[in-house]
């Protein structure tokens, strides 16, 4: 016998404002199966959850529902809360009466017929629930880490730290990632690479921490505490156990011709190489696309002056598996190409540049030994033009609509550095904003206006024109003076927008964690859950979830580690039983399911079946419980609706609407 | 035909197969049905010829689970539900012997009628070892003259092509008629306003008499239980609200077997109230197509389907290619 109780949260005023609760609980004692119907103004509090507990008791209430904020919030309160007083937890259903009613809607009546809709949509839908109970699974006490930017080497360290095993996986031939490539570092100018070499160090000389260097996750499969990946070991072609790094290779290599990866395309490296000087692995890798021997047989030079023998030209990619409890994702980020923003000459004149670039010829250890020069003919400029928001903040879809966020600083901070070193040289930057949130991130906007005397010009560029005499033309507008302006300039820096790296989709994918329209990986939740993926046991770090500068990913990296660390700690997880679960008598065995379920947690078993006293040997499908996720993608694709998610079952969705539309 | 018959009796004989899944005489000359042959002299009421439209391979999911080998005949276009079923482990190939037997493309008997003739009493020049040009058709007000062509099943006319995509043996030889575009129906639907797409259909789907002849004969809806059946579900016993309701059978059965339709025209061929049923899966299939790149359901059966796979050039929500 049903005996339903109705639990209707005013949310201070967030629901009571825009929804008559008194009435929804008059509504809801009409409904069938309704025995106990209440408001009160904070539900979520201990006297709300105590009301709750007391009816359950009191009147031995078989399900409830909570009309009150969306389920992403509270519905573990409310489980939690049932389950105390005894009734099984997943007889607990939540009408949504605040993100779903009384905050889209502004008048009143609307706001409480479609109040009283919703909860008797979850009255129908609780008065066929059925008791559920979660099942345990074990916990790999291992976490990886993709990628070795930063981010990945802050997250493995926090890990780490803790006492717990942790994996890098990098696609490049060392870490380091983008800070690696940087000069100096916004707002206090300290050098990029004197903060990140001794993390990298610290990461490598970690006794918990394993970095796969040049090497890619090839294959993800599991869940949340036992992940299974398959790590593909790119050939290196050098022995890393033997190799010294003495860098005699790298000096006689005579393929010199490959374009620098870290000095973003303006020098060269030989075919056998370390990215940069403080690589970590400190092994050579050799690029079989420039190695004269790997590509017809010729040379083998490195192998005659490799004193240690370390030169292996037969070795082959290695694919490692390896089990982890957790798996973060800090892939990081690219600069966009600039295909589509020709009006700024990029691809036409050698001196208009992206800023990544302006950092590598800024750097001592860059392709011009940090003299700042045109790269055309080796002169000094003495007009410099940034351009902000390239390709940032499109509303045309040309580029990207949003922020990149972290260009407004590092303009400044180039600003700053050129008048500092070059005081003779003119600075201006155009720019639509300048957006400076960010603890004493304005005081250094401000030194550049008001100490080094930059040049800030409020207003787009149209284009740049380069002149005969090997001069570029800006053509832009300052918006404050309300006129066209035309600026010379030697030398044309763009703030080209981010994105994030190019192979997250694939990660994504391979690890069913949800991207938006931007690539970027989705956070659980904006606000209360940023580092952690809607796929349990992923974590992100970094820009793969949305554009941050270097302090702020370096605490999400932090943060991200206390999420694994959590998970880790754990022996056991609790697993969701709202899993699917097939109808032996309705299956077809026709393989559907099994197609579209992304979690590889259906298989077939030939089952001697008993229908209705027909006995036969039929090919049925078999979840498995701890791999199921609840999708639901089985239930909607099985053409026989044999498939069903407990929990959510046809049934009780076709209750709802059925309520929804009475 | 004979070459066929002494054929079948020799698989028979040396115990190759079983028995034979064929086509038997019907009562009216023009009706041929679906029949399995246990013996070499049952055969004797065989028929292959130009009215055997019925799609045999649905009936090889019973055949895979009697004891041994079943000779199976299949048309071209029946090759491709046949490779549907095995994708799906409906039927069982080694359960299956399958001769492919040639087409000059099938008879649809309304199509005759349509032309004003009545009283018909037999159909003469439908034999496969024919030219298949011209059909003489027996009434009892006299002879009448029919082209082959314009006696043909709508699908034919648009047909996939005679190449059969599974078999053991090929015999007899096929002629191709296919003379039309399979989409161009769709896109006259296309052109229509939301509204008059609806009045068309709700006229079509009005004349359905629910006798559920489609769905028992289409080779994708292969389901042990059908969800139209199966107390399990509301909808079996659900009153209609609304006449237009029981329609919804129609556009449900077109939505369970998307991307698994063969487009092999069972469904239209078989509606006692002429209902083009057609439409809806070929307006699916044209979906699929541009949605997803050409698919053919059945082409092998091997290849997963475009709407139970997923590829990371998948189209997007509101995406339009």
């Amino acid at each position: 016998m049903n005996g339903i109780g109705v639990f209707v949260c005013h949310c201070g005023s967030n629901i009571a404002a825009t929804v008559d609760v008194k009435k929804v609980v008059e509504m809801a004692k009409l409904e069938p199966g309704v025995v106990h119907a209440e408001e009160y103004q904070y539900m979520c509090s201990e006297a709300g959850q105590e009301r709750i507990a007391k009816a359950i008791r009191e009147k031995k209430l078989s399900g409830i529902v909570v009309c009150s904020c969306s389920p992403r919030m509270h519905e573990t309160t409310f489980r939690k809360c049932a389950e105390k007083a005894g009734l099984n937890p997943y007889m607990v259903e939540i009408a949504n009466l605040r993100e779903q009613c009384s905050w889209v809607h502004k008048d009143i009546n609307e706001g409480t017929e479609k109040a009283v809709i919703l909860t008797r949509a979850a009255i129908a839908k609780v008065s066929l629930n059925t008791s559920l109970y979660a099942g345990e699974s074990g916990v790999t006490k291992r976490a990886l880490v993709i990628g070795g930017g930063i981010a990945g080497i802050q997250t493995a360290l926090d890990i780490a730290d803790a006492g717990y095993e942790v994996d890098i996986v990098e696609k490049t031939p060392s870490i380091g990632g983008k800070m690696a490539q940087l000069d100096k570092t916004f707002p206090t100018l300290d050098c990029s690479a004197c903060i990140l070499t001794p993390k990298m160090v610290d990461a490598a000389a970690h006794e918990k921490i394993n970095i796969y260097s040049y090497s890619e996750v090839e294959k993800v499969s599991g869940f949340v505490g036992d992940f299974t990946v398959d790590i593909r070991k790119k050939a290196r072609y050098v022995n890393m156990d033997k190799c010294t790094g003495c860098g005699a290779c790298m000096e006689k290599c005579p393929s010199k011709k490959a374009l620098s990866e870290f000095n973003s395309g303006l020098s060269t490296r030989p075919a056998i190489y370390t990215p940069f000087a403080q690589a970590i692995p400190n092994v050579p890798v050799i690029d079989p696309s420039q190695c004269l021997k790997l590509k017809n047989d010729k040379c083998g030079l490195c192998e005659r002056v490799c004193q240690a023998g370390a030169i292996d030209y037969k070795q082959e990619d290695e694919i490692v598996t390896r089990k982890y409890g957790a798996i973060v994702v800090a892939t990081g980020f690219e600069v966009i190409k600039l295909d589509n923003y020709d009006e700024y000459a990029y691809s036409q004149s050698k001196d208009v540049i992206t800023s990544l670039e302006l950092e590598r010829i800024m750097n001592a250890a860059g392709p011009t030994k940090g003299h700042l020069e045109r790269l055309s003919d080796g002169k000094a400029p003495k007009n410099i033009v940034f351009i902000q928001c390239v390709g940032s903040r499109c509303a045309d879809g040309k580029g990207k609509s949003y922020c990149s966020k972290i260009c407004c600083m590092y303009t400044a901070k180039h600003a700053i550095l050129i008048r500092d070193k070059y005081p003779d040289v003119n600075v201006t930057v155009f720019y639509i904003d300048v957006r400076t949130p960010g603890k004493n991130f304005d005081e250094f906007y401000r030194r550049a206006v008001e100490e080094y005397g930059v040049n800030y010009v409020k207003g787009q560029v149209g284009k740049v024109t380069p002149e005969p005499n090997g001069k570029l033309t800006v053509h832009g507008v300052d918006l404050l003076d309300n006129k066209q302006l035309k600026v010379e300039a030697d030398m044309v820096v763009l703030a080209a927008a981010i994105e994030p790296s190019p192979e997250v989709r694939n990660i994504a994918t391979m690890l069913t964690a949800s991207i938006d329209t931007n690539n970027f990986i989705t956070e659980a939740h904006p606000k209360l859950r940023p580092v952690e993926s809607p796929t349990a046991g992923v974590f992100l770090s970094g820009i793969c979830q949305g554009p941050k500068d270097i302090p702020e990913t370096v605490s999400q990296a932090g943060a991200a580690a206390v999420k694994v660390i959590g998970l880790l700690a754990k022996d056991k997880l609790l697993t969701n039983p709202c899993t699917a679960k097939a109808d032996e008598l309705l299956c077809n065995g026709c393989s559907a399911c099994f197609n579209v379920c992304p979690y590889g947690a259906i298989s077939y078993e030939d089952k001697l079946i008993n229908d209705h006293g027909v006995r036969e040997t039929r090919r049925v499908a078999v979840v498995n419980n701890a791999l199921c996720q609840g999708c639901g993608a089985c239930t909607v694709t099985c053409p026989s609706g044999a498939m069903d998610l407990q929990g959510f079952s046809n049934r009780q969705i076709i209750a709802e609407v059925d309520a929804i539309c009475r | 035909m004979q070459r066929l018959i002494d054929r079948m009796k020799e698989l028979l004989a040396d115990g190759t197969v079983q028995r034979v899944l064929g086509w038997k005489q019907g009562d009216l000359g023009y009706n041929p049905e679906p029949h399995y042959f246990n013996s070499a002299e049952e055969l004797d009421e065989f028929i292959y010829d130009g009215f055997c439209g019925a799609n045999l391979s649905k009936y090889m999911i019973k055949g895979s689970e009697l004891e041994g080998k079943t000779l199976v005949l299949l048309k071209p276009c029946d090759t491709y539900s046949f490779n549907q079923l095995i994708k799906e482990h409906r039927v069982d190939r080694e359960k299956a012997y399958i001769i492919g037997v040639g087409c000059k493309g099938k008879l649809d008997i309304e199509k005759i009628k349509a032309q004003g003739i009545k009283g018909i009493t037999a159909v003469k020049g439908a034999e496969i070892s024919g030219d298949c040009d011209e059909l003489t058709v027996e009434t009892v007000y006299g002879e009448k003259k029919v082209a082959y062509k314009d006696a043909m099943l709508e699908r034919c006319h648009v047909c996939k092509g005679k190449e059969h995509k599974i078999y053991d043996e090929l015999l007899l030889d096929s002629v191709d008629t296919c003379d039309g575009d399979r989409f161009e129906c769709v896109d006259e639907l296309d052109s229509l306003t939301p509204e008059e797409k609806f009045n068309f259909f709700r006229k079509e789907l009005s004349k359905c008499i629910r006798c559920n002849a489609c769905r028992n004969v289409c080779p994708a809806c292969s389901c042990r239980k059908c969800v139209f059946d199966s107390n399990k579900f509301d909808s079996a016993q659900k009153a209609n609200v609304d006449p237009f309701e029981e329609s919804m059978f129609h556009i449900i059965r077109a939505f369970h077997v998307a991307g698994r339709c063969t487009d092999c025209g069972e469904c239209s061929r078989v509606c006692p109230q002429g209902i083009p049923l057609h439409l809806f899966n070929r307006k699916f299939i044209k979906d699929i197509n541009e949605f997803y790149g050409e698919f053919i359901a059945g082409e092998d059966a091997e290849t997963k389907g475009p709407l139970t796979d997923f590829t990371l050039d998948d189209i997007e929500p509101g995406e339009r290619r």
